[in-house]
């Protein structure tokens, strides 16, 4: 078996002020996986990710970076990853093309080579006509691409995005998706953070949600959206029942002798349990939603979407 | 990191460092140019002769080495801390801090972005003082290796303001209130021979006079003091200001949270 590209294990950190962002976390990442960390705004995730990335240090806890222990071989760690911020942290009087030069020199590639990537990394990204501007001179849109351009001039085997599209308008959305899968595709190991569901559900296989510093839930896609779209409803009955009526192979369980509950698709109708209910006698006086944890997760962070506009730094600048 | 790729980090630091400023250079080498040239106009040209020699020398060839020296500490101070404050400032710094350069590595190479400047500097006021007066060093390797050691020393302090700095303002605290103030008191303008023996005693207390008087030492070949004891304190103070900047980088919450 191939060592994974991220182990984390009890995780924690504490900032100075006393506040505990992370309460002891735990995650996964195998190679070549596409992964989400997803959570709401202040849940903990740009802190794990300035903990891999050596801008935070945590106060408890082991990081490995395909096997490597942050705390004994973090210089070597550091080759292996590539790292989008969540705010624009390049120079901001800097022409883009040093900057991606400069960063790879940083790495340790020599200027040749440097210069190389930092061509093939400008075009891949679209970024090349605008190779002699400063910086500050792009637009919103662009300055994002300048920082995957950035994260990828030493090909990282793998490469953490904070937030990539947050603010970013759909259709620039859209072609980072692309790139993004296209990158993983060819082998390199993704990790982002989102606030957008849709976004880790168009791209990655595995999720982790992270609420309040502590992992709520960490499982495929997949089986995420399952549990999301089950529902479960508790009925109250007028009379006394001794046993669970027969819900025609629903799951489905007694909470007392005047309740019962039962899990439903989201998409299916609930006419079918009423008529079966009726059938067998068992009037029902009240029905509730039972919320759970995750849901109410997810409406917060559905919520939190809606409010947020589309495209807060759209392109300003030709 | 291998030796090559440290070797390769390291340039590429202070090849940033210089092409910054170069880029500013309205603010960073014609101010300098401007104010020697001022100094020497009003000091060398027009008051000068009034003053009459001074330790065997007219006056402006006195002040010349003093006034490089000047020029040389506060552009090495002024380009580390301005750059690496700037850097921190506009988070730029985190390219370098995610990156597997280690810290010596990054110290040293802003270091020598102000020794770059400093010197360059002093290259440019040492030409411009030739058109006032003639200057013909007496000990070359004295000379060289003071304004070096000088550049060094107030580059790593500059780098030690930056990383204490909050605002834009508390880069031009230390220079105004500290740098300025010592160096004039240092022996620029001035043997301190001239002055009452409470206030020689006080100036042998100024670590700058060592400095000026090690590099005028160097040029003319006179001193107010034994410059065996300057290259000593410069070093000590170097020695001093590395380990603690090498302390900052590694625990500076403001750098790394
Ligand atoms: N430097 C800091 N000092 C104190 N608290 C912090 C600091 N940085 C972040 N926090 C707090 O830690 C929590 C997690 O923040 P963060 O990791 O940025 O969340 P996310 O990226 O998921 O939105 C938030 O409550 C935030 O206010
Ligand atoms: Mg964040």
């Amino acid at each position: 078996m191939t060592e994974s590209a991220l182990t984390i294990r009890n995780l924690r950190k504490a900032y100075d002020n006393g506040f505990e962002a992370l309460k002891g976390i735990d995650l996964d990442v195998e190679q070549g996986d596409f992964f989400a960390l997803l959570g709401p705004n202040g849940a903990g995730k740009s802190t794990t990710i300035g903990i891999l990335c050596s801008l935070v240090r945590k106060t408890g806890g082991q990081v490995k970076i395909f096997g490597l222990d942050i705390d004994s071989r973090f210089s070597e760690a550091k080759k292996y990853i590539g790292i989008v911020p969540q705010e624009f942290n390049f120079n901001q009087f800097e022409k883009i093309y040093d900057i991606l030069v400069t960063q790879a020199g940083y790495f340790g590639i020599p200027r040749r080579l440097a210069e190389q990537r930092a061509e093939k990394y400008l075009r891949l990204l679209d970024l090349w006509d605008k190779r002699s501007t400063q910086a500050m001179m792009l637009s919103g849109g662009m300055k994002r691409r300048l920082l995957i351009a950035r994260s990828l001039v030493h090909e990282p085997r793998l490469l953490i995005l904070d937030e990539p599209t947050a603010g970013v308008d759909i259709e620039l959305r859209r072609s980072m998706w692309h790139f993004l899968r296209e990158i993983n595709r060819q082998g390199t190991t993704i990790i982002l953070t989102t606030h957008y569901l849709e976004e880790a559900e168009s791209l990655c296989r595995n999720v982790a949600i992270i609420d309040r510093g502590r992992i709520v839930q960490n499982t495929s896609i997949k089986s995420l959206l399952k549990t999301l779209n089950r529902e479960v409803f508790i009925f109250d009955t007028r009379d006394a029942i001794e046993t669970l009526p027969d819900l025609g192979g629903l799951p489905g369980h007694l909470l007392d002798e005047h309740s019962f509950e039962v899990e439903i698709q989201k998409s299916d109708s609930l006419n079918g349990v009423f008529d079966r209910l009726s059938r067998q006698g068992v009037e029902i006086v009240s029905m509730r939603n039972k919320a759970n944890r995750l849901e109410e997760l997810f409406v917060s962070l559905v919520r939190a979407n809606s409010d947020e506009p589309a495209a807060e730094e759209n392109e300003e600048v030709a | 990191m291998s030796g090559t790729e440290k070797w390769i980090a390291f340039i590429t630091i202070i090849v940033r460092e210089v092409r910054r400023f170069l880029r500013i250079w309205p603010q960073t080498l014609l101010p300098p140019a401007i104010t020697i040239t001022l100094y020497f106009v009003i000091f060398g040209t027009l008051i000068g002769p009034r003053i009459g020699p001074m330790a065997g020398f007219n006056y402006i060839e006195f002040v010349a080495p003093g006034l490089i020296m000047l020029s040389v500490i506060t552009n090495s101070y002024g380009n580390v801390v301005s750059s690496f404050y700037g850097a921190k400032f506009g988070k730029s710094v985190e390219e370098l801090l995610v990156s597997p350069v280690p810290n010596y590595i990054i110290l040293t190479g802003f270091v020598m972005g102000g020794v770059a400047r400093g010197l360059g500097v002093g290259v440019i006021v040492t030409l411009l003082s030739l058109f006032f007066t003639r200057l013909n060093v007496e000990h070359i390797v004295v000379t060289c290796s003071v304004v070096f050691l000088t550049s060094v020393l107030f580059s790593l302090a500059g780098f030690i303001n930056a990383v204490f700095a909050r605002s834009f303002d508390d880069i031009s605290i230390i220079p105004s209130f500290v740098l300025t103030p010592l160096t004039y008191l240092g022996g620029i303008f001035y043997s301190i021979d001239m002055l009452p023996g409470l206030w020689e005693g006080v100036s042998r207390a100024n670590p700058i006079l060592y400095m000026i008087n090690a590099f005028r030492f160097g040029v003319l070949g006179v001193s107010d003091i034994d410059v065996g004891w300057a290259f000593l304190m410069i070093g000590l103070f170097i020695v001093g200001l590395y380990a603690y900047s090498m302390y900052l980088l590694v625990n500076s919450k403001g750098l790394r949270s």
